[in-house]
């Protein structure tokens, strides 16, 4: 019953449905803290709307100037080194939380992009070049470049393991 | 001719941009609900308490905290701090910082949806495994205890 009621609204407004049933059975038994987390809400959105923004942009531009082909070249089955490069560096500098990639992802996976650079791009989402200088405050300058530098081979490793073991082969 | 072709084009991409935008907000919006919610429900000090000074067990549970936590990844690193103050484990750190980042329990859902549920499940338990994997080379590359 309750798979196909999920499956009349759909899976994201189902899954939001039962965020706000939390929220409403939270509030009857403390709306106090309610509140506190409606504080916590806000801010969060506050932080990503300007994310969102950007990959909003990202997504219109994707879908203006690079057909499937062209996607398929860079990003697909014979992107070979350029692919993964591309993969780590979109990685590294993309900002904001790593859901607000899904949908973007979502769409370059459809025009052809491969699961290992998927995960590629997302292992390097860990390597926030804005928050190094804290990183080093708190950990010293060798942890940070050490971790840094493991994860990006890492990410690789990650990569070539999620395409194995999602069974598309290697190559995917 | 030339003109409108290129209006057309601007359309479709605004289309296509929208239609998959609007697929992805309910999701969105559940997981920043969930996030602010284990946000507020998590005390901070929750996070010294595990720790027991195990080499093995620590960067497990390092491992596992990070990956049930979320948000900035600033914030990860300043509970490292607080924890590097406690004594705690570097292993045990920084299994937490990386797990913080590559591994989301709370977004799995979403990324299920968006990605695929395979990978999603796939991705985030190689990423857990590597996790650990990261925090061993790092701490004994540095020699740090």
């Amino acid at each position: 019953m309750i798979k196909r009621a999920i499956e009349k609204v759909g899976f994201g407004e189902a899954f939001l449905l039962l965020a706000v049933i939390g929220y409403v059975v939270l509030g009857i038994f403390d709306f106090a803290l309610l509140r506190n987390v409606l504080c916590v809400l806000t801010r969060l959105i506050a932080r990503i709307g300007p994310v969102l923004l950007i990959v909003f942009v990202v997504m219109f531009l994707t879908n203006l100037f690079f057909e499937n082909k062209s996607i398929s070249r860079f990003l697909g089955k014979g992107s070979g080194f350029r692919g993964w490069m591309v993969a780590i560096a979109g990685g590294i500098v993309s900002s904001g939380p790593i859901y607000m990639w899904y949908p973007l992802l979502s769409d370059l996976k459809e025009k052809g992009m491969r699961d290992s650079l998927i995960a590629t791009f997302l292992y390097n989402r860990a390597i926030k070049i804005p928050l190094l200088p804290m990183m080093v405050h708190y950990f010293g300058w060798d942890f940070t470049l050490a971790l840094s530098i493991y994860m990006v081979l890492f990410s690789v490793v990650n990569g070539v393991i999620v395409q194995r073991l999602t069974q598309r082969g290697a190559e995917g | 001719m030339v003109k409108t072709r290129n209006l057309n084009a601007n359309k479709q991409a605004f289309f296509n941009t929208t239609r998959a935008f609007k697929k992805s907000l309910p999701i969105l919006m559940g997981v920043l609900m969930l996030l602010a919610l284990a946000d507020t429900l998590i005390p901070k000090q929750t996070y010294r308490l595990i720790f027991s000074g195990n080499w093995f067990f620590d960067p497990l549970m390092g491992a596992v905290l990070g990956s049930i936590s979320g948000g900035n990844a600033l914030t990860s690193y300043i509970i490292g701090g607080e924890l590097r103050h406690q004594g705690v484990s570097m292993m045990a750190i920084t299994a937490f910082i990386v797990s913080w980042v590559t591994v989301g329990i709370i977004q799995l859902p979403a990324e299920a949806v968006m990605l695929g549920k395979r990978f999603a499940i796939v991705r985030n338990t190689v990423s857990f495994c590597t996790s650990i994997l990261i925090a061993i080379v790092t701490v004994l590359t540095i020699g740090m205890e």
